[in-house]
């Protein structure tokens, strides 16, 4: 079976990063500026950034309608940090979402500001040992709807979850040397073709 | 993450607003942006702390301050406002001509300008946690930033090539410890991101760094000098996420109207540098 290609939404964030790590977990990967690049991928993650920049950008080269059909096609998408709040359906504060896909009510910058930024060991439900997460102005996930499956905490809060096709995290897996989220990803995304081929 | 992002100088709460509407990853919050603390003259020294809590209401992005080279205490004042980053800068007049701050004890990262690897590596080790490059603040005027962003890509080269007992020397010509030169000398690239910043006066100008290899850029008095701030602010948003698509850069780049007219380096005396401020 050939490698898996899953791109990363390069309007602005951690981009170089997440290609590293997708390509350390065994996909093929590529930084994705135009809509038109969709169409060669099998799974798409949404990297942290600051999501008003991204969702500004994403509004303005139409990625929210494209990105809608790419997961209703049966594609996965990965939100991190800014992503997660991308993909979320309610943003608290806010009248707008932005591809308002996953069912979960979130909070922005729900940690406090750029000094409250921490790491730490985070035990992952899926996953064997803890993962080193780098948590930067992060959000967290307030509600999640009865689809959500809750994969991590940090102090009874939600921090990872995953519904279907779409896997968001409130840290950023991508700035560490530990890329096993970015390998159950690609795990989902393998999956999902593996079903579209079948079915 | 500000990475491949633009951050903006603003003086007050609307600039602030338009500034995150048109898609800043930051903004650094000022009393006057550099081209006018240029023109004033004088002494200048960390913005009123009015300004920098009503930036702060008014955003979900992070917020930015400066403080005086050397200058501890400003650089606590506003750590105790809860800032998001503090830029320990030479567009500000410096308070110490021998010391920087000791950025290690602090819980608020800093990001500090930097002209060449020395440079950048010490202030590395001094704690900062982001750089950019010093250019000519102020002026409207990229050369600057180009020569410092191609001097310290080209210095991290050469350190790469080095055979192991070549980095002792250099380390010393540098004036930097031997174990973060081995880092570079590893790794083949610096630790924390280097924005561009400095003389950013057009999207072009915005783009040209990117291609240069900054991580992101600082706009300062371009913005709000601009005729439309509101547009222009825009274009150096796509500019620089679009850094290599040249159709892109030249739809947004229409009708801007004048940019600021900017200052040709060498008519500049080096005592009204602001680059070399700072050591």
């Amino acid at each position: 079976m050939s490698k898996v290609k899953i791109g990363v939404l390069a309007l602005q964030g951690a981009v170089a990063e997440h290609i590293r790590s997708l390509e350390l977990a065994g996909a093929d990967s590529m930084a994705v500026k135009r809509v038109e690049q969709l169409d060669e991928l099998d799974g798409l993650v949404i990297p942290g950034g600051e999501s008003t920049t991204i969702g500004k950008l994403m509004r303005k080269y139409g990625f929210i309608e494209r990105i809608r059909e790419f997961h209703a096609a049966g594609r996965p998408l990965f939100g991190t940090c800014a992503g997660l709040i991308v993909l979320a359906k309610r943003i608290e504060g806010q009248e707008e979402s932005h591809l308002g896909l996953m069912d979960i009510s979130v909070a922005r910058n729900a940690f406090g500001r750029q000094r409250e930024s921490f790491e730490t060991d985070l035990p992952i439900k899926g996953i064997d040992e803890p993962v080193r997460a780098v948590f930067i102005r992060a959000p967290l996930i307030r509600e999640a709807g009865a689809n959500v499956e809750v994969l991590a905490t940090y102090n009874e809060e939600m921090v990872t979850a995953r519904e279907g096709r779409l896997l968001v995290s409130s840290f950023h897996p991508e700035l560490t040397d530990d890329y096993r989220l970015h390998e159950y990803f690609a795990g989902m995304v393998r999956e999902a073709r593996s079903g579209e081929a079948k079915g | 993450m500000q990475k491949g992002g633009v951050i903006m100088d603003v003086m007050n709460a609307e600039q602030a607003k338009i500034a995150e509407a048109a898609g800043a990853t930051a903004v650094m919050a000022l009393e006057r942006v550099p081209s006018d603390i240029r023109a004033a003259g004088g002494v200048a020294r960390m913005a009123d702390p009015t300004i920098v809590e009503e930036v702060m209401k008014v955003v979900s992005i992070p917020v930015m301050a400066k403080a005086r080279i050397g200058h501890y205490v400003e650089a606590k004042v506003l750590e105790s406002l809860g800032v998001d980053y503090i830029d320990e800068s030479e567009v500000l007049t410096p308070a110490d001509e021998v010391f920087h701050i000791d950025k290690q004890e602090f819980t608020i990262p800093f990001v500090c300008g930097a002209k060449d690897l020395g440079e950048a590596l010490r202030r590395i080790g001094e704690g900062a946690s982001m750089l950019r490059t010093k250019g000519e603040p102020g002026t409207g005027n990229i050369v600057e930033a180009v020569r410092h962003m191609r001097l310290i890509n080209g210095q991290i080269r050469k350190v790469k090539n080095l055979s192991k007992d070549e980095l002792y020397a250099e380390a010393k010509n540098l004036g930097v410890s031997y174990d973060i030169l081995l880092n570079i000398h590893e790794s083949g690239k610096l630790p924390v991101v280097n924005f561009a910043a400095g003389g950013v006066a057009t999207p072009a100008d915005a783009a040209l760094m990117m291609h240069l290899g900054a991580d992101g850029v600082f706009v300062g008095s371009g913005i709000f000098k601009s005729d439309n701030p509101e547009k222009f602010a825009r274009a150096i948003v796509e500019a620089t996420t679009h850094y290599d698509d040249y159709r892109l850069i030249a739809e947004v780049s229409k009708n801007l109207g004048t940019p600021m007219k900017g200052i040709d380096i060498k008519q500049l005396a080096p005592s009204e540098r602001m680059q070399d401020r700072g050591w």
